[in-house]
């Protein structure tokens, strides 16, 4: 059973945060991931960079409009994902809590679709 | 209703839950197996009126749902695509038996724990948990979990399907949690168990069938909840606390429907049978030493149970227990239960100061008992004008009609 892990937290802290304390984060980031792929199941692992730098396209009337930013202002934004093939969602829920924006931030856990032949 | 029909009506509500969760662990599908139980209610209807009703009726339904089952699947296989029939062929290769009609099939009580388990996953809103532990588990219809929590029918079949959605989409697990995750998911069923018990038990002002139904049901749930965890305190202390509650049933409202205070209720009234195995239970679930919330609670509406007259209330000990249960869930209202008992161990002044001290949190402020602890306290101190101030800040607030009669009650009386 495959699921995306969304990994939503607040950007400004982020910012906020010092070098070190930063630097310790990543290290945390690269420990779990690594834990992760050795496990054998995860799928991908994608960190995106900030929403300063998205641009959010919407069709109307045939017409493409692009715009600057997110397509939602919240309080916390989506900062990567990671998609892993597990047993069911107790499991999803085991890998989800060792994320470390777990403690601070939230993970939402969405399981994938199953579309076949794609 | 004929004979038959009752005896079904009956056998349909003690079965349909073990039957049920047996089911969904053979076919791995929610829907199926409540749509295979149905269709093996319909046959039993026939059958039985003819027959008679068999040996096992657990057995006999658990067997031909499966039957009934196997038929809806052949009938979807020939209709739908590829790609479901794979699925299908699948599942039930995973349920061991193949396609095979003649298998025998009885409910097993571990079943039910699963599915206690998966109804109260808390990947679910406990709305949810809620209706589908009473649908599934209960038997209750979606009418009759509606009326009793007042919601429309619509909402509830709503809610009910997309928990099954839910179930079956993000594949929330049918298995008893592992050692480490126990307590938080027990936790889980035990809160979904007292919140049906409570509803029911509150909600005596809307007629007897209302609360006889969640309390009954409440009841039964918690009773098996300890056959199948036989090592776990909390269970038999959740259903202690509850038989407990239960036995003051008879002294708590006046026969016009007023609510009686604990300390004014006659205590000939109280069920000293329910009592006794209140008492018993909450021993045997301290003896395990692992204390924990639901048994403190217990024990404290034990040394109620104990007190032939209000006044012979070891209120000193209760307060003990409240200091005990905040170490478990330190919460404004369990301080302010602790207030009250102190007030009655000590004196009414000491009570009033450790509530001026919760009043600075300001969280209790919408709160009617906390109002009401408070107006009773500088009753007792005779500062009457502040009383009724307090009486009065709390009618608004009051959570139900019994408690607004109550408090009118007090204002009435100290104008004279």
């Amino acid at each position: 059973m495959k699921y995306a892990l969304l990994i939503y937290a607040a950007e400004k802290d982020w910012a906020g945060k010092s070098a070190e304390e930063q630097k310790r984060i990543y290290d945390e980031y690269w420990t779990y991931t690594v834990e992760l792929k050795k496990s054998g199941k995860m799928l991908s692992c994608e960190p995106l960079d900030p929403t300063s730098t998205a641009t959010t396209i919407r069709v109307r009337n045939g017409k493409t409009i692009p715009t600057d930013g997110p397509f939602a202002d919240t309080k916390e934004q989506l900062g990567g994902i990671y998609v892993v093939d597990v047993k069911d969602l107790n499991e999803a829920i085991a890998w989800a809590s060792k994320i470390p924006d777990a403690r601070a931030g939230s993970i939402e856990i969405r399981p994938l679709m199953n579309v076949p032949e794609m | 209703m004929s004979q038959t029909a009752r005896t079904l009506d009956r056998i349909f509500r003690t079965e349909s839950g073990p039957v049920l969760a047996t089911l969904i662990r053979i076919l791995g599908d929610f829907q199926l197996a409540e749509d295979a139980l149905q269709d093996a209610f319909t046959a039993a209807i026939e059958t039985w009126s003819t027959d008679g009703q068999p040996a096992s009726p657990g057995a006999w339904l658990a067997t031909t749902a499966r039957r009934k089952a196997l038929d809806r699947l052949r009938h979807l296989r020939i209709v739908e695509a590829k790609t479901s029939e794979l699925a299908l062929s699948i599942r039930l290769e995973r349920g061991a038996y193949g396609w095979r009609d003649d298998i025998e099939v009885s409910p097993v009580p571990d079943d039910q724990l699963r599915l206690m388990f998966t109804c109260c996953h808390p990947a679910l809103s406990q709305e949810a948990q809620v209706a589908l532990t009473l649908r599934t588990l209960g038997g209750l219809s979606l009418a009759e979990i509606a009326r009793a929590f007042l919601v429309n029918e619509d909402a509830i079949a709503q809610r009910v399907t997309r928990a099954k959605q839910k179930i079956a989409r993000a594949r929330i697990p049918y298995e008893v949690p592992e050692r480490e995750s126990l307590p938080p998911r027990l936790d889980a069923v035990l809160s979904v168990l007292y919140l049906v018990f409570n509803e029911g038990y509150l909600a005596s002002a809307r007629g007897p069938l209302v609360r006889g139904d969640l309390v009954d049901e409440a009841l039964r749930l918690a009773r098996s909840l300890c056959e199948l965890l036989p090592g776990e305190p909390e269970p038999l202390g959740l259903l202690a606390l509850m038989l407990l509650h239960d036995s003051r049933r008879e002294a708590r409202t006046t026969d016009a429907g007023d609510l009686v205070l604990l300390e004014e209720q006659d205590r000939t009234r109280w069920n000293r049978a329910l009592i006794e195995e209140g008492i018993r239970l909450v021993e045997q679930a301290l003896r395990m030493g692992r204390p924990g919330p639901y048994q403190i609670q217990s024990a404290i509406a034990a040394v109620h149970a104990e007190a032939s007259t209000a006044a012979q209330t070891d209120w000193r000990q209760i307060a003990v227990l409240y200091e005990q249960l905040l170490r478990h869930q330190r919460t404004p209202v369990i301080e302010l239960n602790r207030a009250v008992a102190l007030s009655f161990a000590t004196t009414a002044a000491e009570g009033l100061e450790l509530l001026a001290r919760i009043e600075a949190t300001a969280s209790l402020e919408r709160y009617a008992p906390f109002h009401l602890a408070r107006a009773d306290m500088l009753r007792r101190l005779g500062r009457r004008d502040e009383s009724r101030e307090c009486y009065r800040r709390a009618l608004p607030l009051a959570q139900n009609e019994q408690v607004r009669r109550f408090i009118e009650q007090r204002l009435n009386e100290d104008a004279r």
